[in-house]
């Protein structure tokens, strides 16, 4: 057990973390030069285009240390992002140490704060890496005061790399087994084992990964889930070496995968605790939550009879992410569908985007709601995150919705702006806080609806991609809640509607009518636009018809050439919604969503 | 569902004579200025003729008999001499029969008639006259490639009309750039002074390919936009049937129901109609084909014997559908309300349609609108759920 470390590492988005990853490895000679892909731990390609992780990998390194002795590191990563917090907050429980990255040109910012923070709740010893350092922009010395005055680390401690170039990565390895302490010896308690992650494979089932903290388990033993009571035999046990390397046991303080004939990924929890069915452990490990679902919205095929794929393509994707929820929908509008309940606004891009990748379908969204609260006259307490289900108002006694505390680290220059945005977002009881000249960290208590739809775009746009963000759900608030229709020619286009607060009603009105007027083509009769709460109306567009739409001469050779258009515009209004006699776009609803230029 | 019974109607007879003096700037028709070609492509239609008359094997053989319509159109017909339009009626007559009264239409521009020939061309038993005047001002005519002027297409029509024609018609483009309402106007009373039968007011269109169309892409020219448009469409039918004209399907107009274009009415209601010479399209129950656009590969074809088809298409029930639904809503008699489907978005869109006046319904049929006419392209999608 001495030789062997557990760690992570935690970084704001951007600040490499990823990279090191892939440094580390490449330097442990888990790989060659031939076969490096850079990025290594994020296998999928949308994690590789937008530089995040998703999900997390954990691999084994095996790493010579300058005395000579041979070292198990297991490194395991961690999703890059607030919506995956309880993920990360897993996989940190599972170690003793983290890595600490910060950006030698950005500094500290909102997420480094609070993964800071997470490996505070947890104990770990902290190693402050400064990563980037070969940037012209680096300025180690600016980087080394925020660790000192915004961590509260010693910044003498610090390690300098520049991942890209290779340098300072010894150094890090040599801090990894110096400083991180080696997991406690505890293999004749009974197993408690903390799942920290579950990934999907088509032959084998779910491969849990998991951090063994007592006992050991081996293949042939009945191990107990300890959320559900489920029983399963333990087919393999094993390290991640990129590649899965079955062994004959996994004991206290290592860190690898079981192979359990779990069917799927919603079969096992993130944070539970695996036991032997016989001898099981009294008490699960600490800090098990059932993640909970904060960002809704609904999912349509643009066509129609693209539903039955879009149902089998769902039910595939959920195999590997036991965080998306969903049920049956069904629009007036958009027709079939699913309501779908994600961890947060990146989570949502994410299945949208696989989706649309890696499946191959083509969808519509609708605009993400939070849960709302309500309560009724009569006493009854609703929740609902489904405009469709928003209650008859004059039942309403009181309704409320979930704020947020909102972190904000940006340049001083950028406060102004930055105040304007959170107060028009509705943002209330800001705390500013000057961890280092320079730098303002703001919170804010803020609906998260506020949040959910283009804050963090308009947060980059203002400061000019110096802003960083961070947030946390706090707590239900009333709130003075309407629902906004939309109307086309007056009749009611179910899946634009939204909950929203009353005071915000008329600008999301605006804006929907004039998106709509953007998208929506000109028709041979004119087309009214409306927002409306209730029967009142409190915004409306409206799209002009066009004057003329005849072809002059129609004989012999201009009779197949003209139905072959109607033909090609036939198919065209497949893709085309129809309210009414009107026909909408998928465009305009996309367009709807999509971030305000202001 | 509708038209079907079309096709057992008396067929029309089209050839196309693809020659002109000089090519005019919007027109995309196919045609030659070269007319060294004439009596080659005369010895192929003769030869067409033959193979879909009577006395020869063809799979269309005896489909085609008992035309009620001939129309000779171009091109320039009238270009061709008075023995070449002889020989060709000649063939006309000995290939294949005739109705006893049949519409035999010529289509003539003002700078290519003579009294004599008028006179020929009456005694060749032609009974109606298309005349290409689309105006009667001369920055008109230059704006459009025309080679004659406006007097002359007035003596030509003073001439048509002592000739002893009862059956005239005459072309007229609106909506260039050169052109006012007044305008418009002035060439709409001088032409209705000849109280022609018909009339065809076409809407100028700039057709990729041709000579205008390019000097449209380039910027040179410029449409006068949806709602000039629009103005001079309602205007001229509005004019026209305060004239006394049936406004019967966009661009035509009739003095009477009975002096409608025979001929052109089969293009709308799938009604058999063989075209003869290059380019020119036939249709026989279901069935579309067309003949190469080349007057070269024509005569070629020709002289080894084989059809000169360029290509061909059997339509679907779905196509036939649209087809009559569409060009049934061009016309002033419109679709039978029984020829749509009994889907119930169906009605709501016919509501629709009514409530904003594009439509109406009498005798159980949907007709539309002057204000329909002027969107007729957009129609038969709103039936096509």
């Amino acid at each position: 057990m001495q030789k062997i470390r557990n760690f992570s590492i935690i970084a704001h988005i951007d600040h490499g973390k990823s990279t090191l990853a892939d440094r580390l490895i490449q330097h442990a000679g888990l790989v060659n030069d031939r076969q490096f892909r850079d990025q290594i731990l994020d296998n999928m390609d949308i994690e590789r285009e937008r530089g995040i992780t998703i999900k997390s990998q954990t691999v084994v390194l095996s790493y010579k240390s300058k005395s000579g002795e041979v070292f198990d590191l297991n490194l395991i990563d961690t999703p890059g992002h607030a919506d995956f917090s309880y993920e990360v907050s897993r996989a940190l429980a599972s170690c003793e140490g983290v890595l600490l990255l910060v950006d030698a040109s950005q500094g500290v910012q909102a997420q480094t704060i609070a993964n800071l923070y997470a490996a505070m709740e947890h104990d770990l010893t902290i190693i402050p890496v400064i990563n980037k350092i070969d940037l012209p922009s680096a300025d180690i010395e600016m980087v080394k005061e925020q660790i000192d005055h915004d961590l509260g680390l010693d910044s003498d401690l610090a390690v300098l790399c520049s991942s890209k170039e290779g340098t300072g990565i010894e150094d890090v390895l040599e801090a990894v087994v110096a400083r991180i302490p080696p997991p406690a010896e505890n293999s004749d308690k009974p197993l408690a084992a903390l799942i920290f992650d579950a990934h999907y494979d088509p032959f084998r089932g779910t491969i849990v990964s998991c951090r063994v903290f007592d006992g050991k388990v081996r293949p042939g033993d009945l191990i107990r889930l300890m959320y559900n009571g489920a029983v399963h035999k333990v087919e393999e046990v094993g390290f991640f070496r990129l590649f899965r390397d079955p062994q004959p046991e996994l004991s206290a303080g290592s860190v690898g995968y079981l192979i359990a004939g779990i069917k799927t990924v919603a079969d096992v929890r993130i944070g539970d605790t695996i036991t032997m069915d016989t001898n099981p452990v009294e008490a699960r490990l600490p800090g098990f939550k059932d993640v909970k679902p904060v960002v809704f919205s609904s999912i349509y095929p643009i066509s129609s009879d693209e539903y039955p794929s879009l149902v089998d393509s769902l039910e595939k994707y959920k195999l590997n992410d036991a965080a998306l929820i969903y049920q049956k929908d069904s629009s007036a509008a958009l027709g079939q569908g699913f309501r779908c309940g994600f961890l947060g606004l990146l989570h949502l891009e994410i299945v949208q985007e696989r989706l649309e990748r890696e499946f191959d379908q083509a969808i519509i969204m609708t605009a993400p709601s939070v849960q709302y609260q309500f309560k009724l006259n009569d006493g009854t307490e609703l929740t609902v995150e489904n405009p469709q289900y928003y209650p008859d108002p004059i039942l309403i006694k009181n309704s409320a919705e979930p704020f947020i505390k909102a972190t904000i680290i940006i340049p001083e220059r950028y406060m102004g702006a930055v105040m304007k945005l959170c107060l028009e977002r509705r943002g209330s009881n800001p705390r500013i806080a000057y961890p280092t000249t320079a730098r303002v960290e703001i919170t804010f208590d803020m609906p998260l609806a506020e949040v959910v739809f283009d804050f963090y775009d308009r947060l980059k746009t203002i400061t000019q991609g110096y802003g960083s963000f961070d947030y946390e759900l706090i707590e239900y608030r009333d709130s003075d809640l309407v629902k906004l229709d939309i109307l086309v020619n007056g009749e009611r286009v179910d899946a634009l509607s939204i909950i929203v607060h009353r005071d915000r009603a008329r600008e999301w009105g605006l804006q929907v009518c004039d998106r709509l007027k953007e998208e929506i083509p000109r028709h041979n009769f004119k087309i009214a636009i409306q927002g409306a709460i209730g029967g009142k109306i409190i915004s409306r567009s409206t799209i002009s018809p066009f004057r003329k739409d005849v072809t002059a001469k129609c004989y012999g050779g201009d009779i197949t050439r003209k139905r072959k258009l109607l033909e090609k515009q036939k198919k065209g209004k497949k893709r085309m919604k129809m309210v009414g006699n009107v026909e909408i776009p998928q465009s305009a609803f996309v367009s709807v969503l999509k971030a305000r230029d202001e | 569902m509708n038209n079907r019974q079309n096709h057992r109607k008396n067929p029309g007879l089209y050839v196309h004579v693809p020659f002109c003096r000089s090519k005019c700037l919007y027109c995309d028709f196919y045609s030659i200025a070269s007319q060294t070609s004439i009596p080659t492509w005369l010895e192929a239609v003769q030869r067409e003729m033959r193979l879909y008359g009577e006395d020869c094997g063809d799979e269309h053989r005896g489909k085609f008999q008992n035309f009620d319509s001939l129309y000779l159109g171009g091109g320039t017909p009238t270009i061709l001499s008075e023995r070449d339009l002889a020989a060709l009626m000649e063939s006309a007559r000995k290939y294949f029969t005739f109705s006893p009264e049949p519409e035999i239409t010529i289509e003539a521009n003002p700078d290519s008639l003579s009294a004599g020939k008028l006179q020929n061309i009456r005694d060749l038993g032609i009974n109606r006259i298309s005349l290409g005047v689309q105006s009667l001002d001369d920055a008109d005519l230059k704006y459009l490639g025309r080679t004659h002027s406006a007097n002359q297409a007035v003596k030509a029509l003073e001439m048509i009309r002592f000739s002893g024609f009862t059956n005239i018609s005459v072309d007229l483009i609106y909506g260039l750039e050169t052109q006012n309402l007044r305008g418009w106007r002035k060439t709409l009373d001088k032409i209705l002074e000849f109280r022609p039968e018909h009339l065809s007011c076409y809407q100028l269109t700039f057709e990729p390919g041709t000579p205008l169309g390019k000097m449209k892409a380039a910027g040179k020219v410029r449409s006068i936009g949806d709602k000039l448009e629009a103005a001079f469409f309602i205007y001229t039918s509005r004019y026209l049937e305060r004239e006394g004209y049936l406004h019967y399907e966009i661009s035509n107009f009739a003095r009477a129901t009975e002096l409608t274009s025979c001929h052109n009415q089969k293009y709308w209601t799938h009604t058999p109609y063989l075209g003869l010479g290059p380019s020119a399209h036939s249709f026989y129950s279901g069935t579309r084909w067309w003949n190469v656009k080349s007057v070269k590969k024509y005569c070629q074809l020709l002289a080894e014997g084989t059809p000169p088809v360029e290509s061909s298409e059997i339509l679907t029930e779905d196509q036939l559908d649209l087809e009559s639904l569409y060009l049934g809503l061009r016309t002033s008699a419109g679709i039978d309300l029984n020829e749509l489907g009994a889907d119930p978005g169906m009605s709501g869109a016919l509501a629709e349609m009514q409530r904003t006046g594009l439509v109406k319904i009498s005798n159980g049929r949907i007709k539309p609108t002057r204000k329909g006419f002027l969107v007729a392209d957009s129609l038969p999608l709103m039936f096509q759920g």
